[in-house]
């Protein structure tokens, strides 16, 4: 028999499926989103003010020249609570925090920032997740680093732990 | 008959939880487009949208938040006259080729479309070979 070798494709397919299998077992699951927007502009946008002492956001707003972070948050999401501390260094350190809150309640927004403090120089409310949308973000909290044209640097997903202050800062500092 | 009345009482008295995020839904979420043909296109491209929040569902199919929104986005292009083809590669300008359940017709996903042709026709290699060796 000319074609021995054959013999061992079903072995070798078997393997390979096998091999797939215990791949997935063993390598973790990582069912992060991340926004295929990160390097491009931000999407046009206008939204109300969330609260009432705090400006609405809009997409010209951000594009002074001056990198920022654009903070996706909601009073009712525990980890905002959790990054508070976090986005008040950040702002201790000279930047500039403009936000958007997702659907919530302007009375909820202001007890918010009476606990937590108010880090924001605006907040944007989004009612109807339009704008998260545009976004490509997939949840709260999220931090975008955005470039003093508008572009879309970074993505941070989650909540901002200490760990991460000074890596946001070095990216701040790079966009400039 | 009063273990009854208590039970009774004690389903009554229950009040649905409250959604930790609640508020109305947005705009043609949950409603059709009055348009037959256009809630049709529709309701085909959220079947085979993703939903950002549950992952494992189809907008079409997910009772979350972002679902709703997402609906609200095709209904919403798709009444303004915008092609299905062009929402879904919004979605995916935004969300990676993830966010659509139908495979792009390149790179590993033309593998995936190509796989039961190529599956068929070596399979029906390997059969006339059999039968070849059989007359003989």
């Amino acid at each position: 028999m000319k074609r021995r070798w054959m013999l061992w494709v079903p072995l070798a397919l078997f393997a390979f499926i096998g091999g797939l299998a215990i791949y997935g077992l063993v390598v973790p699951h990582d069912t992060t989103i991340r926004s295929a927007m990160v390097g491009s502009k931000l999407p046009q946008f206008a939204l109300p003010a969330a609260t009432d002492g705090v400006d609405g956001l809009a997409t010209k707003d951000m594009a002074d020249g001056k990198p920022r972070l654009l903070n996706i948050f909601a009073s009712w999401c525990i980890p905002c609570r959790a990054e508070a501390p976090h986005l008040a260094a950040l702002k201790a350190a000279g930047t500039e925090i403009d936000a958007i809150a997702i659907r919530d309640k302007p009375e909820d927004v202001a007890a918010f920032l009476t606990e937590f403090g108010n880090p924001y120089r605006r907040i944007g409310a989004d009612q109807q997740l339009q704008v998260q949308l545009a976004l490509g973000s997939s949840g709260v909290p999220e931090t975008y680093v955005i470039g003093g044209d508008g572009t879309i640097l970074y993505q941070h997903v989650g909540d901002i732990r200490e760990e991460h202050v000074s890596m946001l800062l070095e990216k701040l500092r790079a966009a400039k | 008959m009063k273990i009854v009345t208590i039970l009774i009482s004690f389903v009554l008295l229950t009040t649905p939880l409250q959604a930790q995020q609640d508020g109305p839904a947005p705009p043609l979420a949950n409603e059709q487009l009055s348009d037959g043909r256009q809630e049709a296109a529709a309701a085909a491209l959220m079947a085979k949208l993703r939903c950002i929040q549950c992952q494992g569902q189809s907008i079409a199919d997910s009772d979350a938040p972002m679902a709703a929104a997402m609906r609200a986005e095709v209904r919403q292009r798709i009444a303004k006259g915008e092609s299905p083809d062009s929402i879904r590669d919004w979605m995916i300008a935004r969300y990676g080729q993830w966010v659509s359940f139908e495979p792009a017709m390149r790179g590993g996903g033309l593998f995936l479309w190509l796989a039961p042709a190529l599956l068929l026709l070596a399979a029906a290699w390997f059969a006339r070979g059999l039968f070849k060796r059989r007359r003989s």
